[in-house]
């Protein structure tokens, strides 16, 4: 079967890497776009996102991917990954720019590490989180497969996403707070951390996305 | 268990060509920025710094180029620094295939810089490089200060504060780099990346000096950086990046392996 994969471009940041990520990971067609047409046309959606959520929702907005990325959730014959700020526009609200309303469409909040940031044990912790962390994968899903529990993938965010309901989480990562690193409902599966950045694992990730039959 | 400590190869590029090459067995081409970016990639590198020291407009054009092909190929995180000057270089960079940039002297010229293009791109892509100077005081105290043009020129900056101000406008992360050690083989200096370590809450690079493994592993745990970056000890041949993370693990620094 034919992969067909969208990447829904709204204008914030280079989308390249992550479709040469998908593209090396086994997807036959790759489009980087905000055309409902060729995001209707496509099997699987990804939902990227880099920098401030204020701009990002903004853009995301303006540009209609919030309907974009609704109808694909609706639809059972697509597969949608999110990817760190696109996951974080998921949720119901930001604290990033003194606060901003997201996508409510995974109930729960985005919230920051804090100044100051420290273990348990008072070890101070630098943000933004940036480097390879593990990933505690604590329900089995498709996209685990072949990637050992506790690997590393790349991470670099300030904020991270905290879900109203547990039951959605499935990839968890330790830093001064046990986090959500990836999320699964249905046809959806989002994570926090970088595939395209996060080299064997990542890629290992993104063609067991494309392999993906949509169910959790 | 949690955040690995990170290994950043430097390469130096002008023109698209890496400077003085590298010392690999086996490999082709040991000027190709890409094919040595690929090798360090395979050797578990966790990030790769270009380091654009071309002086051409034209040769500018060269070096974008090899960043997007490198994006197409490597993937892990890339750090392009070096005649970055504006909003629109970083978007160059960045569109490109650059994770992050790293601003220099123009931070200096204009320190707005850094929050229009942390406002613009997210603090997350910006990396502030500060190359830095000991100067004895008249009362003998030391004192750190920001230089320009590979340390010849001084600035008057004082280092900590410096670093205080650009966390504050932005900066997602500094690479701080010792003049006093570059290229002397002798180690990080650790006292000032200890001090601007501690100052700030975002995390650094400590570079210049790297002679031996050692040298990589006090940069963590005397500097209290977050990553180390180094050049000729990996380019050379003297050492693998295995064998530092093996290194550095043994001496109870968390690696990714």
């Amino acid at each position: 079967m034919t992969t067909r994969v969208a990447v829904i471009d709204y204008g914030m940041g280079n989308l390249h890497s992550v479709a040469s990520a998908l593209t090396c990971a086994g997807a036959d067609e790759v489009v980087v776009s905000n055309d409902p047409k060729a995001i209707a046309a496509a099997d699987h959606v990804v939902f990227p996102g880099v920098g401030a959520i204020r701009d990002c929702m903004h853009e995301i907005r303006r540009l209609g991917c919030d309907q974009l990325l609704k109808s694909a959730l609706d639809d059972p014959d697509k597969r949608v990954l999110a990817i760190c700020v696109g996951m974080q526009a998921l949720m119901t609200h930001s604290e990033e720019n003194n606060g901003v309303d997201t996508l409510n469409l995974i109930p729960g909040q985005v919230r920051y590490f804090g100044a100051h940031h420290q273990t348990a044990d008072g070890e101070r912790l630098k943000v933004p989180h940036m480097g390879w962390n593990q990933v505690t994968q604590v329900v089995p899903h498709a996209l685990w497969d072949g990637i050992e529990d506790q690997t590393r993938f790349y991470f670099v965010h300030s904020y991270y996403v905290d879900p109203d309901d547990d039951a959605v989480v499935c990839g968890r990562f330790d830093y001064g707070v046990n986090a959500c690193a990836a999320l699964a409902r249905d046809n959806l599966f989002a994570v926090q951390f970088h595939p395209e950045k996060s080299h064997t694992p990542g890629l290992r990730l993104l063609s067991n996305f494309l392999a993906w039959d949509g169910s959790c | 268990m949690g955040l690995a400590k990170r290994i950043i190869p430097c390469l130096d590029v002008d023109c698209g060509r890496v400077v003085k090459g590298v010392n690999f067995v086996g490999i082709r081409d040991a000027g190709d920025p890409v094919e040595i970016a690929k090798r360090y990639n395979e050797q578990g590198a966790d990030e790769v710094t270009f380091l654009d020291i071309t002086a051409s407009h034209e040769g500018r054009d060269t070096t974008v180029h090899t960043v997007e092909q490198m994006a197409h190929e490597v993937f892990i995180p890339l750090t392009v620094g070096g005649g970055i000057r504006s909003v629109d270089d970083i978007r160059t960079m960045l569109n490109a295939g650059a994770d992050k940039v790293s601003i220099n002297t123009a931070a200096i010229h204009e320190p707005t810089l850094v929050a229009d293009a942390a406002a613009r791109f997210g603090s997350q892509c910006i990396v502030v490089a500060m190359d830095v100077k000991r100067v004895n005081q008249a009362d003998g105290t030391p004192r750190y200060e920001l230089f320009t043009h590979g340390g010849r020129n001084p600035t008057g900056l004082e280092a900590v504060s410096w670093a205080r101000r650009m966390a504050e406008l932005g900066a997602g992360e500094i690479l701080l780099t010792s003049m006093d050690r570059d290229g002397t083989r002798d180690g990080f200096e650790l006292t000032i990346t200890r001090m601007i370590s501690d100052a700030v809450d975002i995390p650094i690079i400590a570079s210049g000096g790297v002679g031996t493994l050692q040298h990589l592993a006090d940069g963590i745990t005397e500097g209290g950086a977050d990553a180390v970056l180094a050049a000729s000890i990996f380019h050379f041949g003297d050492h693998t990046i295995p064998e530092a993370k093996d290194f550095m693990a043994n001496q109870g620094i968390e690696v990714r392996r």
